[in-house]
């Protein structure tokens, strides 16, 4: 990454960022990826930590079930409840996305925290060359403008890693839309302080390091 | 509706250091992997895959060193492989940031290790990588081979790549020993029968020397994405001329 453009990604180094860790995976591209343009963070399983955070980033990797578990067992979540209600700004991010949602498809049906009405459904494309899991580039169409997509063109491409897709209850929570196998997905949702993607913006390249200066740039209004 | 194809450069190193010569005259150390990739990053690959191919016991300790040197600098997905023999190595190695972790010789000694793995850390974490050679006595014509290609193990490919999916491998990475390092062209008989018999996604490795091979294997052996090294290595072409040409005979590519 060159020079000039970490320095206009730069924001200034003040409060918290606390990356969620309920066990879920691979959150240093997560943390590496915020540090990289100046926002100090912390991957935490810590509720006290969660809840004092200016902001709060939940990712994930894996499956719902064992997500829902491990979040349970650690105590986490009351915490991202009360953070996803709080008004400081939350981001989801991949599984942290699905799971905000009420119900997942996935492990037998998956009952989710519910912060955003709607369910996860599993990728069902006819054409047997169609690929699962969805792994790779694909572009977002801005539905909704948001200062997540702040100097981001519609259309960008994003990194997709994944089986299973969200499906807001409501067309309100769509703020951008991706096409593959056969479906429109709701590739970012949200909803007043609660922004999420489908896709990591700490593995898409330029473009999702400035959608992360965007988010740590926001105030939780839209 | 046409999926984007992903132009994936691999990275061999021994003892932490690239291996394949890569001929890049603007970077202040040419052997050094971390560096190499972050000048592919910023190329445009769509992914980096890096092999540990001797990965000795001693050198895993190098290895890591270079994983966390390397994903600090690069903001798409890393792959690592070489020498993973078990879920600590994995875990070992997603810690330090790596997206997937690629297996070749442990899954063939130990199928059940995809699914410990998948279960434990996701399928989309897990690439399977196949070494094959032709054989005419397997049922599809290629057989899996271990130890660089030297030890042939009975089993054929595809059937072999069909049991990783059913296992819980999220990608194939198939690599002909025929074809690897020749720059004569992938394997695409091989490529195409390994991705016409899974629903996961194929990375066709081995044998890349022009830009018409990558389009071959993408067209003809159905690939969703190339693993190519001597190829951008020795600078013949760059990341992004290889994708401007993909995408000038119809292939959808990130640019």
């Amino acid at each position: 990454m060159s020079e000039s453009f970490t320095e206009t990604l730069h924001i200034n180094r003040h409060r918290l960022i606390a990356i969620i860790d309920y066990k879920a995976g691979n959150l240093t591209s997560v943390r590496l990826a915020f540090e990289h343009i100046g926002a100090e963070c912390a991957i935490t399983s810590d509720p006290t930590v969660i809840a004092s955070a200016d902001r709060v980033v939940f990712p994930g990797v894996g499956a719902a079930g064992e997500a829902m578990r491990n979040l349970q067992r650690l105590g986490l979540v009351d915490v991202i409840r009360q953070a996803a209600q709080s008004g400081r700004p939350f981001l989801g991010i991949c599984l942290g996305t699905q799971i905000i949602l009420d119900h997942s498809q996935e492990d037998g049906g998956t009952k989710c925290l519910g912060l955003l009405p709607g369910e996860v459904r599993r990728f069902a494309p006819a054409d047997p060359e169609c690929k699962i899991p969805h792994m790779g580039w694909n572009a977002v169409r801005i539905v909704k403008p948001h200062p997540l997509f702040e100097g981001i063109e519609d259309g960008s491409e994003f990194y997709f890693v994944h089986s299973y897709y969200p499906a807001p209850s409501d067309e309100k929570y769509i703020l951008g839309e991706t096409d593959y196998a056969d479906v429109r997905f709701a590739s970012v949702i949200g909803h007043a302080n609660i922004v999420a993607t489908q896709f990591h913006p700490e593995r898409s390249g330029r473009i999702g390091l400035r959608m992360l200066a965007n988010f740590v740039r926001w105030d939780g209004k839209c | 509706m046409v999926d984007y194809v992903k132009v994936i450069p691999c990275l061999d190193t021994k003892d932490g250091r690239l291996v394949k010569g890569v001929n890049f005259v603007n970077l202040r150390d040419i052997a050094d992997p971390a560096e190499v990739a972050e000048k592919y990053c910023s190329d445009g690959a769509d992914e980096l895959v890096l092999l540990d191919i001797t990965a000795t016991v001693e050198g895993r300790t190098t290895l890591l060193d270079v994983v966390r040197r390397t994903v600090e600098r690069i903001n798409v997905p890393l792959t690592v492989g070489g020498g993973i023999r078990n879920l600590d190595n994995m875990r070992d190695l997603f810690d330090l940031g790596v997206a997937k972790c690629s297996i070749n010789t442990a899954a063939v000694k130990n199928p059940q290790i995809i699914k410990d793995a998948a279960a434990e850390f996701g399928s989309e974490r897990i690439a399977v990588a196949i070494d094959t050679r032709k054989n005419s006595q397997m049922p599809s014509g290629f057989e899996v081979v271990v130890e660089g290609g030297r030890t042939p193990v009975g089993k054929d490919a595809v059937a072999w790549a069909k049991q990783c999916e059913d296992l819980g491998a999220g990608s194939i990475l198939p690599t002909s020993m025929d074809a690897d390092g020749t720059q004569a062209g992938y394997d695409i008989p091989m490529i195409r029968a390994i991705a016409s018999a899974v629903s996961i996604p194929v990375i066709a490795s081995g044998g890349a020397g022009t830009l018409d091979h990558l389009v071959q294997a993408v067209v003809e052996g159905k690939a969703s994405a190339v693993l190519v090294a001597s190829l951008f290595h020795y600078g013949k072409y760059t990341i992004r001329e290889a994708k401007e040409y993909m995408a000038s005979k119809g292939i959808k590519v990130k640019l």
